[in-house]
């Protein structure tokens, strides 16, 4: 069993799209949106809803205010300024609990709130894994990891040969939840010169975190020269440049019309993600040594 | 005023209206321009402007005075994050896992524990013009970024009008970024993913109470539906940019649309007042 991550650094460079048209090409899969913040693979696999399971994120505390002395206390060594008025603001805390822990009358409780849902879900393709954290709850990386760890457990039951996950923008806690350990990470980027910014920093992460990395240039002919500078970059850092796919509106008239692009037409753009399958399929086949399970 | 520059999805065009917002008001204004997006700041890409001050962002890390420390272990069932172990004759700190609450220095019975800084990225401010720029930088490997938004967020200046640029989602960092605002403008993209982002950005802001407006980036790309769905909910649409090959070339090459193009400044100078009247009518 391989596991491959698609991430991107900056986000909208057709991430989505492409893990979609994967789970069109690739054979014995599981598919996981770890997007779950801004979970899009769904519009395109149209899932049927197997399980769903609740998501309890983290803790924060709630003041009774029958007990209450208004002594202040908590206010003072909440370092996240959660409290005012003795009245907690839920999205400021961090959970720490030293509130709970110092209030002379014991009148802070801390709940665990249930925080989004997460899905095991039968599509055309194979089972996907997904999930919708609530609006502006803490604790994606959490679920993330959860999301993977299921992905993971039915992949050994059902023996797949691959688990594909769609990955977050960003570098912080969530894209480290759905890195660390995968045999494999896409990074698909834009000839743009931001997306070459953010890029850096995204194999920063990878290699942060000992994951192999292989690149796919997007839309790479909205700006060539830029697309010469990110293989020359790729060259000089030993990354393999593994498609350079081409601009065409095919891709977003795929999303309007719900399909994988590869299912929608016959285009370069087809043949060309035909191809970066072949090469990253290849490719986690050949790593030794690695395994999903680490 | 603090305007910020939001969208559920990336990649839709925050940076491309962050930064000619700011550039299109500094004729007249002194402009603060704030990019939260730490993760992957890319507003400096755009205004090429010196940076000439950097201050690390810190979080406070216990460190234990072994001397004092009785091993009574306290701190480690204080800790939620799990970020201590104490074990028969030593405490483990995992700074990676800490959040800085304090609580273990606090409650800790032998005043064992003082607690030293741990950098986990960078606020930067560079200047040009009438705009004042401050950008915060999350450090490779490390999960959180609401420290450092925070610290980017202090900068703000009342006397100035300020512009968040906001990470893409909706979760904890994104909330961090867009607290506080008076007004949030969500780009999106006409499209089915862009409209599912946009929706959940939407509901974010209602969570929050913050009045918002769309901005519809690279219109005519996908279907009618986004509109539809602004109609609906009663939000206005106060800018549209069509989809066009210049207007990608120019964000491809890290020019300013209304430096590339100076016919859409007055779009821009328009859009600010649309967003004055919106917020002093509420
Ligand atoms: S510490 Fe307890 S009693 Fe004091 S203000 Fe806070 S909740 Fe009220
Ligand atoms: S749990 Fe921690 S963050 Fe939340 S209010 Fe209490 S002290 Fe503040
Ligand atoms: S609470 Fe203080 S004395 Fe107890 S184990 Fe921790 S550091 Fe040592
Ligand atoms: S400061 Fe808070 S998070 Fe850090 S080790 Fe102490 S209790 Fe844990």
């Amino acid at each position: 069993m391989k596991e491959l991550v698609v991430l991107s650094g900056k986000g909208g460079t057709g991430k989505t799209s492409l893990t979609a048209s994967f789970a069109s090409l690739a054979k014995n899969k599981i598919l996981v949106d770890c997007d779950v913040d801004a979970a899009d693979l769904h519009l395109l696999l149209k899932p049927q809803i197997k399980e769903e399971n609740e998501f309890w994120g983290g803790q924060v505390a709630f003041i009774d205010r029958g007990k209450c002395t208004e002594c202040g206390l908590c206010q003072e060594v909440c370092r996240f300024e959660a409290i005012k008025d003795y009245v907690v603001d839920k999205i400021s805390c961090e959970g720490c609990g030293l509130c709970s822990q110092i209030c002379p009358v014991d009148a802070i409780a801390m709940r665990v709130p249930m925080a989004g849902h997460w899905f095991i879900s039968e599509t055309e393709y194979g089972t996907l894994i997904h999930a919708k954290l609530g609006i502006a709850e803490e604790n994606s990386g959490k679920l993330v990891t959860l999301i993977r760890d299921n992905a993971r457990r039915v992949a050994e039951k059902e023996k797949l040969d691959y688990i594909i996950n769609d990955g977050p923008p960003g570098i912080g806690c969530p894209v480290i939840a759905s890195l660390a350990g995968a045999n494999l990470a896409l990074l698909v980027i834009e000839p743009t010169l931001s997306g070459i910014h953010d890029f850096e920093r995204i194999i920063g992460v990878c290699r942060h975190f000992s994951v192999p990395i292989m690149v796919c240039i997007n839309k790479y002919d909205v700006n060539e020269e830029n697309s010469c500078h990110i293989e020359d970059y790729c060259h000089r850092n030993d990354i393999e440049v593994a498609a350079r796919i081409p601009f065409d509106n095919a891709v977003t008239e795929a999303i309007v019309q719900g399909l994988p692009v590869v299912e929608y037409s016959d285009n370069e753009v087809t043949q060309q993600v035909k191809k970066l399958w072949q090469v990253v399929s290849v490719k986690l086949n050949d790593q030794e040594g690695r395994d999903a399970n680490l | 005023m603090i305007i910020s520059v939001a969208s559920g999805k990336g990649g839709t065009g925050k940076t491309l209206v962050a930064t000619s917002l700011a550039l299109a008001l500094s004729d007249k204004r002194k402009v603060q321009l704030l990019d939260c997006d730490v993760e992957e700041p890319d507003d400096h890409i755009f205004l090429h402007l010196a940076i000439n001050q950097s201050e690390s962002v810190m979080i406070p890390v216990p460190k234990i005075d072994e001397v004092k420390c009785t091993y009574c272990g306290k701190c480690a069932e204080a800790c939620v994050y799990n970020a201590i172990a104490v074990l028969k004759k030593k405490v483990l700190v995992f700074p990676e896992l800490c959040h800085g609450c304090g609580a273990c220095s606090y409650l800790c019975p032998e005043s064992a524990i003082s607690e030293v800084g741990r950098q986990v990225g960078v606020v930067e401010t560079g200047e040009s013009g009438n705009i004042e720029f401050i950008q915060g930088r999350l450090a490779i490997g490390e999960p959180m970024a609401p420290p450092i938004i925070r610290d980017v967020k202090k900068h703000i200046d009342r006397a100035r009008e300020a512009i968040v640029d906001v990470p893409p989602g909706t979760s904890c960092p994104v909330v961090e970024a867009v607290k506080n605002s008076d007004f949030c403008l969500l780009v999106t993209e006409p499209t089915p993913f862009g409209l599912n982002d946009l929706s959940m950005a939407v509901e974010l802001m209602k969570k929050l109470r913050i009045a918002c407006g769309v901005i519809i980036n690279r219109d005519g790309v996908g279907d009618g539906k986004t509109e539809q769905y602004c109609q609906d909910q009663g939000i206005p649409i106060l800018l549209k940019i069509p989809l066009d090959r210049n207007i990608a070339r120019l964000c491809s090459k890290g020019v300013p649309l209304i430096e590339g193009m100076p016919d859409w400044r007055k779009a821009f100078v328009a859009l600010f007042q649309n967003i004055e009247q919106i917020v002093t009518a509420s």
